[in-house]
């Protein structure tokens, strides 16, 4: 099982291959939209991207509910 | 007991000549904006199009497949009476019948060809090519003319700005010929029906709905391996392949794919939605002619298509520009 700080840093890597997200940037407070300028096309492929990197489904009504990055990382906790 | 016998076929089939027709309105996105709730930016950074043709009434699908396929046959350098199949590509009929392909053939010139319509949404251009070359192939056909033809402006719903920035109007097409080198590869194609209401009329209904993430998603996930198989399937990989056309959906899963799939530097990538919009089954071959037209492509060149959308339907090949 990887770390939380393993699943943070996993998450950066991906935010910064499909959005350009500088790494240090991606704290679990932000926000995807509003702080980190991701779109809802990107976080689609940025889903898909968790989906091979980390072994779990995100189906579109879930990915819905991610807003920020702590979301995110504490989806792929559960699920893992 | 008699026996059925066959016709003769050719090794291989190849196109001869491509045709395009665009509507004469263009409509830019701050036209749109002035309509509905949206902008240019918006537009431009979700979906890459900066304008889309629409067709006036005149331009009718059967005026735009006429005027497409009439120059896909001067191309060809065949006269009408060559052509003994047509298979016209479209899902924006007004009224399902009769198909409007017997009366393109008719205008045309072409005498008591077989000719129909099919109904595969934005992969139909690729699946009417992928089943003409297979008729010329086995003898059931000498030459076949392919048109897609969409007015998706009939079938949109214009308050909805999720499609109607997105849906346009025109026509392409591809008369194909027997060749003893082939020109059209395998098709690679396919369907997942369990998202076949991910684009959708719904039935009573006379507007189109899109679960656009949805689609989104399928797009940039499940079709790279059709890519492959199109490629495999012609025993070219992505080095050898110098055009790349997939259908004009939205910028960013051409710009997906083309990532995913490695091509060399020098490949001319297919960004006609940028002036065209989506145009369902006539994407293909508009988005073949205008990169013909600016030279980045020229004839013999390898290219590799796609099309894909509502059914949820796929289908791509690797051919040999005219
Ligand atoms: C259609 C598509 C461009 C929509 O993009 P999207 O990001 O999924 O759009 P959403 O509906 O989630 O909307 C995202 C935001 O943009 C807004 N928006 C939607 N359409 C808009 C428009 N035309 N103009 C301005 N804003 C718009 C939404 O209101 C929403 O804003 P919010 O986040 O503040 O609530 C996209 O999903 C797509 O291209 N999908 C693939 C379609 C496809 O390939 N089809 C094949 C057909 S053959």
């Amino acid at each position: 099982m990887p770390s939380t700080a393993d699943i943070q840093a996993g998450l950066a890597e991906i935010l910064e291959e499909v959005a350009g997200v500088t790494p240090a940037d991606a704290t679990p407070e932000k926000s995807f939209t509003e702080d980190l300028d991701v779109d809802s096309l990107s976080m689609v492929e940025i889903a898909t991207a968790v989906e091979d990197k980390f072994g779990v489904a995100i189906p579109d009504d879930e990915l819905a509910n991610i807003k920020t990055v702590g979301d995110a990382m504490s989806y792929i906790e559960k699920n893992q | 007991m008699s026996t059925i016998e066959l016709q003769e076929g050719t090794p291989g089939a190849r196109i001869l000549g491509l045709g395009a027709y665009r509507p004469r309105r263009r409509v830019t996105n701050d036209e749109l904006a002035q309509v509905m709730d949206t902008n240019d930016e918006w537009i431009q950074s979700r979906v890459g199009i900066a304008e889309r043709r629409w067709a006036s009434e005149d331009e009718t699908l059967v005026e735009m497949a006429v005027a497409a396929g009439g120059k896909a046959l001067a191309a060809s350098g065949l006269a009408p009476d060559e052509v003994d199949l047509v298979i016209l590509a479209s899902a924006s009929l007004q009224a399902p019948i009769p198909g409007i392909g017997p009366q393109v053939a008719h205008r045309l010139g072409i005498p008591r060809p077989g000719a129909f319509d099919l109904n595969a949404g934005c992969a139909g251009f690729c699946y009417a090519l992928g089943v003409a070359n297979d008729a010329i192939r086995s003898g059931s056909s000498r030459n076949a003319l392919v048109v897609g033809v969409e007015r998706l402006t009939d079938v949109t719903d214009q308050t909805d700005r999720g499609t109607a920035v997105i849906f346009a109007d025109g026509a392409g097409a591809a008369v194909i010929g027997a060749s003893d080198e082939p020109g059209i590869g395998p098709v690679a194609w396919g369907s997942d029906g369990d998202q076949y209401s991910a684009i959708e009329i719904a039935a009573g209904r006379s507007t189109m709905t899109m679960a656009g993430q949805a689609v989104y998603r399928w797009a940039t996930t499940k079709l790279t391996a059709t890519l492959e198989e199109a490629m495999a399937k012609a025993g070219v990989t992505a080095a050898d392949i110098d055009v790349f056309a997939p259908h004009q959906a939205n910028l960013r899963i051409v710009e997906s794919m083309t990532k995913k799939l490695g091509f060399g530097p020098d490949t001319a990538i297919a960004r006609d939605i940028v002036q065209s919009g989506n145009t369902s089954a006539a994407s293909v071959p508009l988005a073949l002619t205008a990169l013909m037209e600016s030279g980045e492509a020229k004839s013999g060149d390898l290219a590799l298509v796609l099309g894909y959308g509502a059914g949820l339907t796929f289908a791509g090949q690797v051919i040999r520009l005219p």
